[in-house]
């Protein structure tokens, strides 16, 4: 299964300001709740784990459980002193790890 | 001369409570408040959380429990000496009582998140804040559930 991240935030900003990110991924988050036709359960896999990061230094995680929905939307703020990178992680509970990164300029 | 140890009313309510898991929880724990009260000790330990700072914002009604969203903001300052550390948020009538636990720094800039959630059924959502100089506050919303979002 692709994962793929969508991020919005601001090409550009302040020295001081409070930005606000959003981010998705597609993933089903199955929750290990539910069961198939036959009635089998159908095994838990969700994004378990999510961080974002800004030239190095971490700004926000979240930890997740099956409660949050399909392709987990996360929308948060960061305080930009200078310009520099972002980094996603995205977490699966096999162990795959997404990752994305976002630019901005800080004048 | 008892037949039973069971009152009428005890035999409604254990009716009532296997209707409900049977329809909306099938095959899993018990949800309760009794579970979500459990994680809030897990979590916060003998502390006792006070009331403000915390809003949360949700739908009243939620027509589709697949997908709710919520967005919870606590007031801070959000500066190296004084910060919101953790914001824990805790459904009390899904299977299980956790939903996420978003953890902040002086660099969030804002305690503020919003996301989408799943609801199984009509329930209060528990929204906890462990501020930096160890104070934990809270609270409590309700959202009316038409379908729940925990399939079959």
């Amino acid at each position: 299964m692709s994962i793929k991240p969508r991020i919005k935030l601001p090409a550009e900003a302040k020295k001081g300001d409070v930005v606000e990110i959003k981010t998705m991924v597609q993933h089903p988050m199955e929750s290990g709740q539910r069961k198939d036709s036959s009635g089998k359960p159908i095994p838990r896999k969700i994004i378990n784990k999510f961080a974002c990061t800004f030239n190095g230094k971490p700004v926000f995680e979240t930890k997740m459980q099956p409660a949050i929905s399909a392709n987990p939307y996360l929308a948060f703020f960061a305080k930009v002193e200078e310009s520099g990178t972002f980094e996603f992680t995205w977490t699966d509970d096999d162990g795959t790890v997404t990752t994305e990164k976002a630019q901005i300029k800080v004048a | 001369m008892r037949k039973s140890e069971l009152s009428r009313r005890e035999v409604l309510g254990l009716g009532l409570a296997a209707g409900v898991g049977l329809t909306l929880l099938p095959g899993t724990a018990d949800a309760s408040v009794e579970n979500a009260t459990k994680m809030l000790t897990d979590l916060i330990g003998s502390k006792q959380p006070q009331p403000g700072k915390i809003r949360i914002d949700m739908p009243q009604i939620a027509e589709n429990g697949n997908a709710v969203p919520l967005t919870v903001s606590v007031e801070s300052p959000m500066t190296a000496q004084s910060y919101v550390k953790a914001v824990h948020v805790i459904a009390d009538g899904n299977p299980d009582a956790g939903v996420a636990t978003f953890t902040f720094t002086p660099m969030s800039g804002k305690a503020e998140v919003a996301t989408r959630m799943r609801l199984a059924t009509t329930q209060k959502i528990w929204a906890v804040a462990e501020m930096s100089d160890g104070a934990v506050h809270m609270e409590k919303t309700e959202v009316k559930v038409t379908i729940g979002g925990c399939g079959g």
